[in-house]
């Protein structure tokens, strides 16, 4: 019973992870009818988003320390980072534990901007043309920002702490009853967890309750029509890309203490978030979240050992078996819609 | 000739003939110059990569050029191909031809199986379907069924599949007199095997596995032309043209839409049965997706749905990666030499991620440029250029076609 617990636990995370990019792209998918194969991508640099803040925050200088004396009886130098300098060494220490949760203000702006560019750059053109085509840009897209990430960042994943409250593991069995050490988890999984949801949720209220999600809900139900009403629906689907690609990044932002941000993680979630997209059927949003969730889920039951004893590998491949079952049963995913991405 | 028409024919004397003087025509700068080793591709393992990604490229151009079907699985055939033939030279002997038919054997009815499936659905969810049938063999292949620890090990996970002196090689030697590996062969020819021609500072390299290989990417090519040119290539383009059209009109088109992808899974089990010959080892990285996005790079920049695109494609790209990985700061430094200082030092930071290890970042801008301005490729680019010289505003058979196919197929919504 613990084990099952603790497994499903542990594939919320994952599947938080999976339904926030899968989300995105169906958000793409849904408004603008674009196959986007760089939204790993915009995960990826909105992990690096966390990394650069890091950075900054770390940048330090070198001052003399009147306290102590090298051997030479000369001030000993130390590094000290500006923001100590600046705002006294506990607030300058607190700042830059926190620069995983304070990136998500710095992610937000610049993937809005990265979403913005990208629209009206590249992706408007390619409404015309045929999917594959589309696949073909983004997939160069993807391959190109990724290599700038790399010639920036370098090859090797960039270790990025979370918080210091958030570093231990929380003992969730004792609270439900069981034995001390049967269900441990980490904090940063829960908040992890907790943020997808805010996020999912936002979403979900964003286009349920304003007038511009009604009209965007409009508009990836009959494009034309929305356009003819005088409403200029190019515009707000721009700005969907750009809350797209926010997402996105968001959902980077905060796995980077999860997972070393390294510049090929964009490329290893894509294919399991198409996965997600496709069994969750192409152009629904609780589509998209509920496989995200189910899948992750799955994928971390595969990998316990009983399971793996059975069937060796399963953990590897469950989630295409999955995936592979429900396309061909249920041709159009779990709660796709009739005629989206359909030729 | 040979059942081609005229232009086909010449096209096909074209490849022949480059194809046959590759060594001379890859190699134009004197041996032992800078230029030469920057410049210079007539080396074996170079021109046996040019051949053989010809090959899988033409068999991908097979399925995507004709039925429109854009499979981003292709890496797994090529994977299997290659442990297929790497597991007939450990277990049979050492000579090439068991290896590759297996790995064609082997490929085709993989290619069948995923085929058969994926072809159930067209459009994105076909790539999708690929996508993630290619990711589960990588996955299989790097874990599952290549644990060294088991006494099922197919693959030998990460490590690769590699020979061994205790191979048993029931029709070869299992180790040579002198206790070492025995090399592939073609009937008692080494693959390795060169013969070297030294004219002036020029050294020429004729390279036996490179032959073998350009002798079976010709075939290859050949029998592409006479798919193209038959009444079952022109059912795949029908396909590819309106399928919904095809359907009404009573007529089932999955046996053919089966029959291009297993033909091209074929040509890409061939491919690598021709890697693991002219270098028995075997990775799962052969196999993982970002290959396959490769090959579709390739097929793109040469130009999908002609006849010499894929080869054109896979050369450049092979050619481009090996010269681009090359320049490192010192060689531009070196190039850049006779400007002042500060410009020097200044062009070489902005040129540097772009070349070395980052030639990767080249490739994709050159990808998406191809994809955003010259959708036909290569072969396009070349045709314009031709016109924009010579001025002829002839309209040839190609351009007419694919107008027609743009007028056929609607703006998507």
């Amino acid at each position: 019973m613990d084990q099952i617990i603790l497994q499903f636990l542990n594939g919320l995370d994952k599947g938080s992870a999976y339904a926030l990019i899968a989300l995105g792209l169906t958000l793409i998918f849904g408004t603008l009818g674009v196959v986007n194969f760089a939204h790993g991508a915009l995960f990826m640099i909105g992990a690096f988003c966390a990394v650069t803040v890091q950075r900054i925050l770390t940048l330090s200088t070198v001052v003399e320390d009147p306290t102590k004396t090298d051997f030479l009886g000369n001030p000993a130098k130390i590094s000290t980072p500006y923001v100590e300098s600046w705002f006294g060494p506990e607030m300058g220490a607190a700042l830059i534990d926190w620069s995983v949760p304070l990136a998500i203000l710095f992610a937000i702006p610049i993937m809005i901007a990265i979403g913005f560019i990208m629209e009206r750059g590249l992706i408007k053109h390619f409404y015309k043309r045929p999917h594959a085509d589309q696949i073909l840009v983004t997939f160069g897209l993807a391959i190109v920002l990724q290599e700038v990430i790399k010639a920036f960042y370098g090859a090797n994943p960039i270790p990025t702490g979370a918080p210091e409250v958030f570093r231990g593991s929380f003992d969730f069995g004792v609270l439900i009853g069981f034995d001390p050490n049967a269900i441990i988890y980490p904090y940063w999984r829960m908040v992890y967890f907790a943020f997808a949801a805010v996020i999912i949720g936002a979403v979900f209220a964003f286009l349920q309750f304003t007038t511009f999600g009604m009209v965007v809900r409009a508009g990836m139900a009959d494009r034309e029509t929305v356009g003819l009403l005088g409403i200029n629906i190019d515009r707000r689907f721009t700005i969907m890309f750009g809350i797209a690609a926010a997402v996105a990044g968001l959902a980077g932002v905060m796995y980077a203490p999860i997972n070393s941000p390294n510049y090929h993680m964009g490329m290893d979630f894509l294919v399991l978030s198409f996965v997600v997209v496709v069994v969750g059927g192409m152009g629904s949003l609780p589509g998209a979240v509920l496989a995200g969730f189910l899948l992750g889920i799955l994928e971390a039951f595969a990998s316990m050992n009983e399971i793996k004893a059975i069937f060796p590998g399963i953990d590897q491949i469950i989630i295409y078996v999955v995936a592979i079952i429900i396309i061909l049963t249920r041709p159009r995913g779990l709660m796709g819609r009739k005629g989206v991405m359909e030729e | 000739m040979l059942g081609l028409t005229k232009k086909d024919f010449n096209l096909f004397m074209v490849v022949l003939v480059m194809v046959a003087l590759a060594p001379f025509i890859l190699n134009p700068f004197p041996q032992g110059s800078s230029l030469a080793q920057m410049f210079n591709a007539g080396y074996p393992d170079l021109m046996q990569r040019f051949v053989i990604f010809g090959i899988l490229v033409i068999g991908f151009n097979i399925l995507f050029g004709l039925t429109g079907y854009l499979s981003f699985g292709h890496a797994a055939f090529l994977g299997v191909g290659s442990y297929s033939a790497v597991w007939m030279f450990k277990l049979l002997g050492m000579n090439v031809i068991p290896g590759i038919l297996l790995s064609m054997v082997v490929a085709g009815i993989f290619a069948l199986a995923i085929g058969y499936v994926s072809l159930r659905r067209s459009g994105i969810y076909f790539s999708i379907l690929t996508l993630a049938f290619a990711q589960m063999s990588y996955n299989l292949a790097y874990s599952v069924l290549g644990n060294p620890a088991s006494n099922f090990n197919l693959t030998n996970g990460e490590t690769g599949l590699q020979l061994l002196l205790t191979d048993p090689r029931v029709l070869g030697q299992s180790t040579t007199v002198d206790g070492s590996l025995p090399v592939t062969n073609f009937f008692g020819i080494a693959m390795r095997d060169s013969f070297e021609l030294r004219l002036g500072d020029w050294l020429f390299t004729f390279n036996a596995g490179y032959y073998l290989c350009g002798i079976i990417m010709l075939i290859s090519f050949y029998i592409s032309i006479r798919i193209f040119r038959s009444p079952f290539g022109m059912m795949l383009r029908a396909v590819k043209s309106n399928q919904q059209r095809m359907n009404y009109t009573g007529l089932n088109t999955k046996p053919y839409t089966l029959a291009a992808f297993v033909i091209s899974g074929i040509y890409a089990g061939l491919a690598g049965g021709l890697l693991s010959s002219m270098d028995p080892l075997a990775g799962a990285e052969r196999m993982h997706w970002t290959a396959s996005g490769e090959i579709v790079i390739m097929a793109i920049l040469g130009g999908v749905g002609t006849l010499i695109g894929p080869i054109l494609g896979a050369g450049f790209n092979e050619y481009f990666k090996n010269i681009l990985s090359k320049i490192n700061d010192g060689v531009l430094h070196q190039w850049l030499g006779f400007l002042p200082d500060g410009v020097e030092d200044f062009l070489v930071t902005i040129i540097h991620p772009f070349v070395g290890k980052g030639w990767h970042l080249t490739l994709g801008l050159l990808f998406m440029i191809v994809i955003i301005f010259l959708p036909g490729g290569l072969v396009e680019g070349g045709k314009r250029l031709g016109r924009m010289i010579f001025g002829r505003p002839k309209r040839n058979t190609a351009e007419a076609e694919a107008d027609a196919a743009k007028r056929r197929n609607p703006a998507a919504e």
